[in-house]
Parts: structure tokens; C-alpha cells; sequence
């Protein structure tokens, strides 16, 4: 896959001048190293300069108004929306539906598309290392329809065993839900294999690309994927606004999830009937100005490359397992660098994840410790916590040294040898 | 708080509770137990005591896993409360408990501080 001729490489500092939140000083002096965008993106200046010059220049309630803020949100909203859709290689923008983020996306397919087809004895795949968003939905409507859970067993070091997929994905299996990339594990799916093996058996498949929309460019037409949940917040777009995309014979077919306002086309005493897609799952009043940022950031993205942030966080990744590897007692968690993206979690003995991200933060290093809302997981490691550092476009190499400096320096703090 | 109180967090005073507790195990027959979890970092603590008839407190067991404030704060909650009167233990109050650990928290770590005493204080209205 490497070119023939060499590729120019991410500018990093060019990026990080786009970022204003990078250069503030720490309230205790030290530079900050962010190292936690899979929990959340910093935002660059870009998607803040949208977000405000919405609510500066031409707010207003979309669908709305006849008046000109009314005329040019809703462009900017399709605008937007457009963008999305080529974005992740949608055929058509009513394809493209805006929510608040990945949870709720999940949740609308659980509830509209599982409260109708699922029935009693049908089976829906997972497995363990999915996020609670991209489990328990699924969890309660199985619940609710008597359907039955499979779980694709793991490997020891993290990926999901693909030898063992016929004893889990059969005639009975009705949906796969798996994410394009642990957001524990870093640990990057195959996507290509298991759609092709689920349509084999008449079954859907929903990908949760929250973790893997800024690092791994998709495209849904191309990968035959039938559902698609991303969070803009993650993706260096603003908080509160998520996608959800969907085939639209798939959609079309569904009953809406929540109802209300902008969702109908006729509503009676009694009865109601629906708009057409998108408008059919987005009730309410739009997170507008988010929807519309939304442009600007896949934009972003798309600016700098997938292909140039893969090799400059590939970078960064083996660097992070080479140093960090180095450390006494350090053990990560996950597969081998070239079958993850940009992610990093590990323990270290006798030093709890809370205390050493505590002692990282003292060094200006900011990095999660928890169970990063994947406890079927860390069960199965045997652990109720981890530490985990992960990288983006406008992370440096010595931020990296940064990072296993903290964990050494941590370490001598606890007084371990 | 300036930044280096927070550099303090982890002084001797709770990294000697950490690696050195006080009274970690258990009781062969204890008066009361009870245990507590903070679910957001998986901190896990369990308080076993004897209780005279009097009412006072001889003996303070704890034990658990976690981070090294949940556990230190376990540790030196044991040391506090033998003898004390379980009246003396319902005046107990958290800011007390807080005080005790001598280091500043944030409002995050004060719940991995404060684990041993709400599972204590849980304990002692149960008692009643």
C-alpha cells in the first residue's frame, strides 16, 4: 500500500496552530499534551469559527422561516448534511440522519428497526470488546423480543477470532453490531468479512464508527455497510450532534423513534402520519448549529488527508508501544500496532489507572483512566480499570516521550523499583 | 488550591497507608461488615468490626482494591475509629474523614476518599 512516490507529510505544527485550546498554559505551568481524543476531539479553529458565525450571522429555527436567517440555515443544514453523505460515501443525503451522537443513533436502529423485525428465537451478534453504546441496547431490546445475544469470542491479543465466526453468525442471526475500531484496544475490525458473511445469512450489520471516523476512511456504498453510527465530537466537530446513516430501504421501512414536531406530515386527534426521510427521525429542534458545523469539520479532515494522518499516528503509535514497552511492569493491552489505530491502553503494576492518571496530570499529561464504558471487557481481562493514551493529528512525537516520562516518573513516586 | 497542593496528593502520609494499611484482613467473628464500590474507577471496600457491649468500637478491619486514596483513606479510617463510640461515629462527618488524609482532593478523587467512611457510616445507621 506505500506509494511510489513519497507522500508529503501531515504538517503537525501547521495543524496545531488550528487548535487554540493547545496552546493555553495549564493552570500549573506545565505544556499540555492531550492525549485522550478517543474520548473527545479538541476542536479547531474552523468548526469554532462556524459554530459561532451561526449563531453571529444567520441563526434561526430550521424549516421554519420564510424569512432569509430561515432560508440560509436550511442551506447551510444541506449543506451539511451533503457534506456528511460524501463524507462516508452515501448515495443519497436522506440517507444521512443527524442526532445527538453514536448513542443515540444505535438506540434509534434498537428501537425502530429491532421493536418491528426482531421476533422471539432470533439472535443478534456482538462481542466483548464493544462500548456499552454499542451493546447494551441491544441487550435490552433481545429483552424485550426474547431474542438471544452471541458474543464473537476474542483472541488473546484482542482481535476478534474469525475462525470461530460460523459458530456465532448463522441462519438465526438477524444483526451484527460490531465497532469499526476498539475504543480500548485500538484494535481495528474486518469490517469486508464479517459483512459479507452476515449477508451470506440474510443478517444486517450495524458498524459504530465513533472511535474509527477520523482515523479510517470508510465509505458505506463500497463496504455494503446497512448502518452507520458516528458522534461529531470525536470527528473535531462540536459536542451534542451524532449521525446515524442507514440504507433507505432500510429506513424507509422503519417506524420512527421518538415523535413529535418536524417529524409528521399530518397530525389528527387521533392519529398521525410521517414525514419523508430524513425528517421521519429528526423530531424536534435540530442541534442546528452543531449539524452545521458538522461541515466544516469532516471538511477538516478531509483537508489534511486520511492517508497522511494514518502515517503520521502510525508514527506516533509505535513509538508509544516501543517506549512504553520499555517500562518495568507496564503491560498494554491489545494487538500489535499494525492491526489497531492510534490507541494505547495499559496497566501497570501496583499503580491503580486513577493514580497514575493523576500523576500524568501533574506533568501536563492528560490521558483516561476508567473503564472506558467497556466493562464486558475489562472483565475478561480480569480488570476493573485501565489507563489509556490515544493520538490525533495534532499530537507530536514528543508529546509521546512526554507520556512514557509521566509513567516512569509515576512510578518512582509510588516507589516502585 | 494552588497547583502545588495538588502536587502533594500522593505525600508519604498515604503512600505509607498504601503500601504499609493498617489492619488490612479480617475479623474471625466480626460484629458487623459491610462493603462499597465506587463504580466509576472499580475502587472496592469492605469494613468488618467488633463492637462491645458498650457500644465502642475495639477493633477495625479493611479490605479491598483500588486506587491508592480509596485505599489509604480505608486504612486510615481503621485507625481512627477504634475506640470510638458508635454515637461518637454517627457525629463523624465527611469533611472530618476528609481532613484526616491531610492531601487536597478534587471533587472526583474525594469519592475514592470518602469509600471507606460511606460504607461505614452505611454500616452504623444499619446498626441502629
Amino acid at each position: 500500500m506505500s506509494p511510489t512516490v513519497a507522500r508529503e507529510s501531515l504538517d503537525v505544527e501547521a495543524i496545531r496552530s488550528d487548535f487554540p485550546i493547545l496552546h493555553r498554559p495549564l493552570p500549573n505551568g506545565m505544556p499540555l499534551a492531550y492525549l485522550d481524543s478517543a474520548a473527545s476531539a479538541q476542536k479547531p479553529r474552523q468548526v469554532i469559527e462556524k459554530l459561532t458565525a451561526c449563531y453571529q450571522e444567520f441563526y434561526a429555527n430550521a424549516h421554519r422561516g420564510v424569512y432569509q436567517f430561515g432560508v440560509r440555515i436550511d442551506e447551510e443544514l444541506d449543506a451539511a448534511r451533503a457534506a456528511v453523505q460524501q463524507f462516508i460515501g452515501a448515495a443519497e443525503p436522506e440517507e444521512v440522519i443527524f442526532t445527538s451522537g453514536t448513542t443515540m443513533s444505535i438506540n434509534l436502529v434498537a428501537a425502530a428497526w429491532g421493536r418491528k423485525f426482531l421476533s422471539a428465537g432470533d439472535e443478534i451478534v456482538l462481542n466483548e470488546m464493544e462500548h456499552h453504546s454499542n451493546l447494551v441496547p441491544w441487550q435490552q431490546l433481545a429483552r424485550e423480543r426474547q431474542a438471544r445475544l452471541q458474543y464473537i469470542p476474542l483472541t488473546s491479543d484482542g482481535r476478534l477470532d474469525l475462525n470461530r465466526l460460523d459458530e456465532f453468525l448463522t441462519d438465526r442471526t438477524k444483526l451484527v453490531a460490531v465497532t469499526a475500531m476498539s475504543n480500548v484496544l485500538g484494535t481495528i475490525n474486518p469490517l469486508d468479512k464479517i459483512i459479507a458473511k452476515a449477508h451470506q445469512h440474510g443478517a444486517l450489520v450495524l458498524v459504530d464508527a465513533a472511535q474509527s471516523a477520523p482515523h479510517l476512511h470508510g465509505n458505506v456504498r463500497e463496504q455494503n455497510i446497512d448502518f452507520l453510527a458516528f458522534s461529531g465530537h470525536k470527528l473535531f466537530g462540536p459536542s451534542g450532534v451524532g449521525i446515524l446513516y442507514g440504507r433507505r430501504e432500510l429506513l424507509e421501512a422503519m417506524d420512527p423513534f421518538l415523535t413529535g414536531g418536524g417529524m409528521i406530515d399530518e397530525v389528527r386527534r387521533d392519529e398521525s402520519t410521517w414525514a419523508e426521510l430524513p425528517a421521519k427521525f429528526e423530531a424536534g429542534t435540530l442541534p442546528v448549529a452543531q449539524a452545521i458545523a458538522m461541515k466544516s469539520a469532516v471538511e477538516y479532515v478531509e483537508a489534511i488527508g486520511f492517508d497522511r494522518i494514518a502515517d503520521h499516528e502510525r508514527r506516533l503509535l509505535t513509538q508509544a508501544h516501543q517506549q512504553l514497552a520499555d517500562i518495568p511492569g507496564l503491560q498494554i493491552h491489545g494487538p500489535d500496532p499494525e492491526s489497531k489505530g492510534p490507541i494505547v491502553s495499559f496497566s501497570v503494576d501496583g499503580l491503580h489507572p486513577h493514580d497514575l492518571a493523576q500523576l500524568l496530570d501533574q506533568k501536563g499529561v492528560a490521558v483516561r483512566a476508567g473503564h472506558h464504558c467497556t466493562m464486558p471487557l475489562h472483565n475478561l481481562l480480569g480488570l476493573t480499570a485501565t489507563t489509556r493514551a490515544s493520538f490525533a493529528c495534532y499530537n507530536t512525537t514528543a508529546e509521546v516521550d512526554a507520556l512514557a516520562e509521566a509513567v516512569r516518573f509515576a512510578r518512582k513516586k509510588f516507589r516502585l523499583a | 488550591m494552588s497547583s502545588a497542593d495538588y502536587d502533594d496528593l500522593y505525600d508519604d502520609f498515604i503512600l505509607d497507608h498504601y503500601e504499609s494499611p493498617y489492619h488490612k484482613g479480617h475479623l474471625s467473628s466480626p460484629t458487623c461488615q459491610n462493603a462499597g464500590r465506587n463504580p466509576l474507577c472499580g475502587d472496592h471496600v469492605e469494613l468488618e468490626l467488633l463492637v462491645n457491649d458498650e457500644g465502642r468500637i475495639e477493633q477495625a478491619y479493611f479490605d479491598g482494591k483500588g486506587c491508592a486514596i480509596s485505599q489509604a483513606a480505608a486504612s486510615i479510617l481503621c485507625e481512627k475509629i477504634e475506640g470510638k463510640t458508635l454515637e461518637e461515629i454517627e457525629q463523624f462527618q465527611a469533611q472530618e474523614m476528609l481532613d484526616l488524609l491531610k492531601v487536597p482532593l478534587t471533587a472526583t478523587r474525594q469519592r475514592c476518599g470518602l469509600l471507606g467512611f460511606k460504607v461505614l457510616k452505611s454500616m452504623v445507621y444499619a446498626l441502629e
